[in-house]
């Protein structure tokens, strides 16, 4: 039995949603490209003024931000379906509770280091 | 052997035979074994390795057992003793429990009951045995050496500073193990998202997928955590940076903040997958569908979510802040809450259903009874007053073999005796295998009912010397433990002996419902003849019924 | 059993319905493969952030003897060769054999340009007694004014806590590299595969997921790079 169009399968796994199989262009990409080498600029230059408390805010929002790009554009996240884009979410709301939970301890310890 | 006290339903024996193809003659030699990709040569791989381990570490659980017959430090040294303890847990926790039912039963399973023709990844199942394998030796050559004597847990400074044993060749073995978890959860979570049959949606799977799709998920983003962990415990031991080292400003407590995070889902990795068994025998003995289907599924995945999210339990007396110990013990009470739905679920499967009391059965009885007190005694444990009285007692040993032992070591049982006559087409002897069903459970409550008792009067774990006024409720539970110990050498002897002499057994001997029971005993090797469409809910026996009334039932 | 109304690509696997269903468990894996990195390099992430709030600064002065120019260039070489492993992929998508050739070269190149400055970077280290172990010097901590550093000295305890900063340099950055070099090795297997036409006639599935692990590795360092090297340069320069 030809499992293609004759049967539809109310539990589609391979192709759920029925997306296209996208290219990137290297265009696409080139665009991708300086914008990370432009933030990477940004945040060395921002590591020279001070800032206080924002000095590591800005820099790990940069960085997450070209974090952010890689993954939707490089490795094509953007275009992928919503399994891969949960996946994705799952592995840094897991490292988030990691942190948070962990810091939970360290902030609220009488020890006065924190 | 047809009478109404027994669902099985066996085949004619004076006609029936094997099938003439199936996956264990498909195909000779040894390297036919150690090359495949078929998840069902992987899983009886497995299934001997975690025998023998299992053994193993029993050994070393007598040789605890043994010293703790008398008050006095008699048998062993204190440093022996350490390592006595210290090989049994970290051989059962990581070379047994851990892998048990996900890579035995589960790499059998999983492909056939989502009606698929093998894992996603076969090769990389094929590395996680190996992986498995090679820990294990690594773990054996550390024995070997002279031993480990931390405690299964690690705990700084002591293995990072005070101690010149093997830690490192464990830690090795150990890091190994964590990936040969891992890499059996990722090929779970992708075949089951993705290589599921036509008509087979996540909601007609059968309980025991969703069970591991769960632990799977922990596989995956827990274990790498332990893995780092051991790895600065080792840069620490060789090159003494002071990462976990108060004088040094580093700070013990992150060693143990990191190496719970992987390790409290890591009890929820061991024991989920038996509640899969259990959901599955229940179903089948009572010949009624599971109860509340969806909420035993979702709770499955509610115990994996909330499972990462308190694991600080471990940690109350350990210099945690008491706010950090306030919201971890509130998690603690909430991650009982899905557990405690499936024992009702079950037990509501079990109400006016057609019950019957045939080995795997009896295993499951004695699943909902003993993991019920384990859980229970874990909800006391989480109150924080009684943790600290009760943390590094004999309570805490007695809680956690309830769990580990009553519950998941029993629905190991239970899902070797079940799908035993699946996995090799042969029937174990039925009054033996009950024999060791209920001298395991009488030798499981002797050995530590006790060691509740024992551990709330205040004698502490780890210790190989105790107070005289304990020793009879000790000399009970190493009764008790020799019993356990039968209990757990017949089943090896009599499946074997079945492997040649066992009754044939058919396609469906229990009459379940599920893909593994439409197709031969033993299976061929690409499981199904054509792809399966599914058009059926999971535990339809009516379905079933229907489908056999217009059966002609030969065998081979 | 499958019927052949499509093309049947030679790697395509017998326990799979169709190509597409190979190639979508193939990424699903290798981004599964991915979070477990995402928890493993996460242990050292959470150390790092603990140990900088408690000593932040030894962590300053520790950091401030990281150079930029070399930081910032290697950020700029893994960032080039993530473009590259990208601009492959496509090339492997629209079956061009010889640029998909020559992108899996450029990465490579770029990647090997990281660890031998990786290389130049560990040995002024050890030059400079800042490998932690028993050779571990603080004296140019506690007295930058001698080495003629614009630094505020540290006191003796703070100064020895320059230790784990280091630590955690090594530790982290070492681990990228042992990545970056496994990742090497399987861009030369790739390569070699490549030129034999292996991914030029629609088979892309290795080319796209090697991709990912390269594309991610290249994430570590994005993180790396600020956290360890631009703490606060502010007061000196």
């Amino acid at each position: 039995m030809s499992e293609h169009h004759e049967y539809h399968d109310p539990a589609n796994v391979t192709n759920p949603e029925h997306a296209e199989h996208h290219i990137v262009t290297p265009l696409q990409y080139s665009f991708v490209f300086l914008t990370l080498l432009v933030f990477t600029g940004v945040t060395v230059g921002a590591a020279y003024v001070e800032l206080g408390v924002l000095n590591p805010i800005i820099a790990l929002a940069i960085a997450s931000f070209k974090a952010v790009v890689v993954i939707l554009f490089f490795m094509h996240v953007k275009y992928q379906s919503r399994l891969i884009k949960i996946t994705v979410g799952a592995g840094f709301f897991t490292f988030l509770a990691l942190v948070t939970m962990t810091l939970l301890d360290y902030i609220s310890r009488a020890w006065g280091l924190w | 052997m047809s009478e109404s006290n027994t669902i099985l339903k066996l085949p004619d024996q004076r006609t029936a035979t094997m099938p003439k193809r199936h996956y264990i003659n498909n195909e000779d030699g040894l390297l036919s074994w150690l090359l495949t990709g078929d998840h069902k040569r992987i899983a009886m791989l497995y299934l001997m390795s975690i025998t023998v381990f299992f053994f193993i570490g029993g050994a070393f659980a007598g040789l605890i057992r043994l010293e703790l017959l008398t008050p006095q430090p008699d048998l062993v040294s204190s440093d022996t003793y350490n390592k006595l303890f210290t090989m049994h847990g970290i051989i059962m926790v990581f070379l047994f429990l851990v892998p048990s039912v996900p890579a035995t039963i589960g790499n059998f399973l999983i492909p056939i009951m989502v009606g698929a023709k093998d894992l996603a990844f076969p090769k990389i199942n094929l590395l996680s045995w190996y992986l498995y394998v090679i820990a294990g030796i690594t773990i054996l050559t550390a024995l070997v050496l002279g031993g480990v004597d931390t405690g299964w847990t690690f705990t700084t400074p002591l293995s990072t500073h005070y101690l010149n044993t093997h830690v490192l060749t464990t830690a090795v073995g150990v890091f190994i193990a964590g990936f040969s978890s891992i890499f059996t959860g990722l090929n779970f979570i992708v075949t089951i998202h993705r290589m599921r049959a036509p008509g087979m949606t996540w909601f007609r799977m059968p309980l025991f997928c969703w069970a591991h799709y769960a632990a799977s998920i922990l596989m995956v983003l827990g274990t790498p955590v332990l893995a780092i962990t051991l790895v600065l415990v080792a840069l620490e031991r060789v090159f003494g940076i002071g990462v976990f080292d108060p004088t040094k400003g580093g700070d013990p407590i992150l060693f143990q903040h990191l190496f719970w995070f992987y390790s409290h889902p890591a009890v929820y990795i061991m024991i989920l997958p038996g509640m899969g068994v259990i959901s599955e025998v229940i179903s089948t003995f009572s010949r009624k569908r599971v109860f509340g289907y969806t909420a035993v599924a979702f709770s499955s995945v509610a115990i994996a979510l909330f499972g990462f999210f308190v694991w600080a339990h471990h940690m109350f007396i350990m210099g945690v802040s008491n706010y950090s110990a306030l919201v971890f013990s509130l998690l603690t009470m909430l991650v009982a809450v899905p557990s405690a739905i499936k024992i009702f679920n079950w037990t509501f499967t079990l109400q006016k259903g057609s019950i019957t009391f045939e080995t795997p059965m009896l295993y499951a009885f004695g699943f909902m009874g003993l993991f019920t007190i384990g859980g229970l005694t874990g909800v006391f444990l989480g109150a924080l007053g009684m943790d600290i009285q009760l943390t590094e007692t004999y309570f805490i040993v007695a809680h956690f073999h309830f769990v580990m032992v009553g519950g998941m070591l029993m629905a190991f049982l239970a899902g070797v005796h079940f799908w035993w006559p699946k996995m090799t087409g042969r029937m174990y002897p039925e009054s033996l295998s009950k024999l060791a069903a209920v001298t395991t459970f009488i030798g499981f409550n002797l050995t530590f009912l006790p060691q509740f008792i024992v551990g709330y009067l205040g004698m502490p774990r780890r210790y190989h010397s105790y107070p005289a006024e304990y020793q009879v409720l000790n000399v009970l539970s190493t009764a008790g433990a020799t019993v356990l110990g039968v209990g757990y050498m017949l089943p090896v002897l009599y499946l074997a002996w079945s492997l040649k002499y066992g009754a044939i057994a058919g396609n469906n001997p229990w009459q379940a419902t599920g893909l593994e029971w439409q197709i031969q005993s033993p299976p061929l090797t690409p499981n199904f003849i054509e792809t399966p469409i599914v058009d059926y809910e999971a535990y339809d026996y009516e379905w079933l019924a229907r489908k056999t009334e217009q059966e002609v039932t030969t065998v081979g | 059993m499958h019927e052949d109304h499509h093309e049947v690509l030679p790697q395509h696997l017998h326990h799979f319905a169709t190509e597409e269903q190979q190639r979508e468990t193939g990424t699903f894996g290798m981004w599964l493969f991915l979070l477990t990195e995402i928890m493993f390099f996460g242990g050292l992430f959470f150390a790092y952030l603990l140990f900088r709030n408690w000593y932040y600064d030894a962590f300053v002065a520790a950091s401030n003897q990281l150079s930029i120019p070399l930081g910032a260039f290697n950020t700029v070489m893994l960032i080039s060769s993530g473009f590259c492993m990208a601009v492959g992929v496509w090339a492997a998508e629209v079956r061009k054999q010889s640029l998909l050739v020559i992108m899996l070269i450029l990465t490579t190149f770029f990647g090997l340009v990281f660890i031998g400055v990786k290389y130049v970077e560990y040995k002024e280290k050890w030059e400079l007694h800042h490998i932690p172990g028993a050779h571990f010097d603080v004296s140019q901590f506690e007295n930058p004014a001698a080495y003629g550093l614009k630094e505020k000295p540290l006191a003796p305890d703070m100064a020895e806590k320059t230790q784990v900063f280091f630590f955690l340099y090594f530790a982290m950055t070492g681990m990228h590299a042992l990545h970056m070099i496994i990742g090497v090795g399987l861009l030369v297997w790739l390569i070699l595969r490549a030129r034999r036409g292996a991914f030029s006639s629609g088979y892309v599935a290795p080319i796209e997921n090697f991709g990912l692990y390269w594309h991610f590795v290249d994430i570590v360092w994005l993180f790396l790079f600020p956290l360890l090297y631009l703490i606060n340069r502010h007061p000196l320069h």
